[in-house]
């Protein structure tokens, strides 16, 4: 039951081979039994979950199921959920528990889904391994003494092990893609607006985009139609036509079903900083994709190099005017003892955040502040646009672009840990994507001493069909991405 | 450029975060190295380049002016450090 996808779980559930009860139990065990090596989870509340699995059961019975109704999914611990305990992996809200719904989750509600727990996650998605995370580092799965990846860590070390069917996670610059990568999963950051940041708790506004962390492209496919859509809350939600995005993959297109693809091989993608052992697997997806009868042109995107230095101006700036509402006084950490009101704040916040959360506010306040902020966050937004309009230029001579997600598989426990710049190098690949709002995936695409490596799609504005398409029919001629890692003990 | 110690205690002041001095030390240590590799923006010509503040080029959406939200006060002061009579407590600011 563990390994079926989510339209089989649907139609087990359907046909009463199991009820959501059983299925939420089930998960809830092995979650019980394998989650204090992991560490994937913050909060898991058996009862809460137990209870939506029986709304679920009796929707089911009477016959008013869609297709998420009964299946459990863990939710990344930035989407508030009302009456959960909502961290975001800092102890700043360790004791916070949502009075309101993020409409992400208020989706998987609608659908009849179960919320499973809430997912351990880098403090405030600050983040590329988990570890900066107040509740601890997560273990990949794959090898416990190695990183899951991050942002969403919890989420991806949770969907690998088997402890849950699938996940949501969020994409600032990477955090779905890269642990999907070292964890072996499918994930998808969409388009910048495609779906609701009403109740993420904010990192960097311009960025920030929610998506499905799954085991195949179809899961995601199912996952992204409950959770894309407008809202009036969200005011860069994008208003546009519901869309299917399933619909493409169920057509039956013969041996060749992707004659005529142009995928687009950037140049610096594909020069050095990538690990030979990722290259090479990342060679064989391509060379999978031209027998599917896609065609690889080679394309440049020249200001690539920039966008790791560009996003370390941006994202900060962002975060240390969002997370100014992190102030002792609304909900959240408070200092016990404080003299006056600033000495509150200033001890609150202290106390409150980790290390890279106050790096990075750092930073965002010092590229905005006097005198620097033409230098920095200006010269940041040129370059951002530069960023964009090398995409612009691409997709005019390809349809999808690829190459690796991550320069190197899943790195050990405390390896980049005490270097910021090292770890913000392994988003190298992901970033400038987040910077242009683009949609990208992450594929499993090979094992390399037994660890995963993802294959990286990327696609223009509002393409995630043709990218789920296109993900999807690789997946149905391999089967790296039902591979999972052996049972921990 | 390059950071001192003393514009690390200031943007620390400016972001209302207590520092002591062993954390301000190492926190210029890590922010060098960082706006090191932020500095590899400023060789780049962007003259004439608009800057991009955000992913899609829209204008806010307006809505109409009525009240869409209902009371939830209570809720909402239920997670809060401290309140009375549907107040946020903080420390005294005027004498």
């Amino acid at each position: 039951m563990i390994t079926r996808n989510l339209s089989a779980l649907a139609q087990a559930l359907a046909g009463k081979e199991i009820s959501s009860v059983e299925l939420t139990q089930l998960y809830l065990d092995r979650i019980a039994r394998l989650n204090p090596q992991l560490n994937a989870f913050i909060t898991v509340d058996a009862e809460k979950s137990l209870a939506q699995a029986r709304a679920a059961d009796q929707r089911l019975a009477a016959g008013k199921g869609c297709p998420l109704t009964g299946i459990p999914f863990a939710q990344k611990d930035i989407f508030c959920a009302k009456g959960w305990r909502t961290t975001c992996g800092s102890k700043m809200l360790g004791n916070f528990t949502s009075p309101y719904d993020a409409t992400v989750i208020a989706k998987f509600d609608a659908a009849g889904a179960v919320n499973i727990g809430k997912t351990n996650m880098d403090e405030f998605a600050m983040g590329s391994s988990n570890e900066s995370s107040f509740f601890g580092p997560v273990k990949n799965p794959w090898d416990i003494s190695r990183v899951p990846g991050g942002s969403s860590g919890g989420s991806a070390a949770a969907v690998a092990a088997l402890l849950a069917p699938a996940a949501t996670g969020t994409d600032t610059g990477g955090s779905i893609r890269q642990p999907a990568a070292l964890c072996n999963l499918t994930g998808l950051k969409p388009t910048y607006g495609v779906v609701s940041r009403y109740g993420m708790i904010a990192f960097a506004s311009s960025l920030d985009q929610a998506g499905p962390m799954a085991r195949s492209a179809e899961d995601c496919a199912l996952m992204l139609n409950a959770m894309a859509g407008f809202d009036e809350r969200d005011s860069t939600s994008l208003d546009r036509p519901t869309e299917d995005y399933c619909a493409e993959l169920r057509t039956d297109v013969g041996n060749k079903p992707l004659a005529g693809l142009k995928i687009g091989l950037p140049r610096e993608f594909f020069g050095e900083g990538c690990t030979p052992e990722v290259m090479q697997l990342v060679e064989a997806a391509l060379a999978e994709y031209r027998k599917l009868g896609a065609e690889t042109v080679d394309i440049s995107l020249p200001n690539m190099k920039l966008s790791v230095p560009a996003y370390y101006v941006i994202a900060p700036a962002e975060a240390s005017s969002n997370l100014s509402r992190f102030d002792g006084v609304r909900y959240g950490y408070r200092a016990p003892n404080y003299s006056d009101l600033n000495d509150m704040y200033s001890k609150s916040r202290a106390q409150g955040f980790g290390a890279e959360v106050k790096r990075r506010i750092l930073i965002g306040a010092y590229v905005l502040s006097h005198g620097y902020y033409d230098a920095y966050y200006l010269q940041a937004q040129r370059i951002r646009r530069l960023i964009a309009n090398d995409f612009v230029a691409a997709f005019k001579q390809c349809d999808v672009i690829m190459g690796p997600t991550s320069p190197s598989t899943a790195f050990k426990l405390g390896e980049k840990a005490a270097d910021p710049v090292q770890m913000y190098l392994s988003d190298i690949y992901t970033i400038a994507v987040n910077l242009a709002g683009l949609p990208g995936m992450s594929i499993p695409c090979g094992l390399a001493q037994g660890l995963p490596a993802g294959l990286q799609l990327i696609g223009d504005y509002f393409d995630e069909a043709r990218l789920l398409n296109v993900a999807h029919r690789y997946q149905q001629v391999t089967g790296w991405h039902l591979q999972h890692p052996a049972e921990l003990a | 450029m390059s950071l001192t110690l003393e514009q690390v205690r200031r943007v620390a002041h400016l972001a209302r975060i207590e520092i002591s001095d062993a954390e301000a030390q190492s926190t210029l240590g890590h922010l060098t190295g960082i706006f090191a590799l932020i500095e590899e923006m400023q060789a780049v010509d962007t003259a004439g380049i608009t800057p991009m503040a955000h992913a899609q080029d829209l204008a806010q959406r307006l809505r109409e002016d009525r009240v869409t939200e209902t009371d939830q006060r209570a809720a909402f002061q239920a997670v809060a450090p401290e309140t009375e009579g549907g107040l946020y407590l903080v420390p005294q600011v005027i004498e």
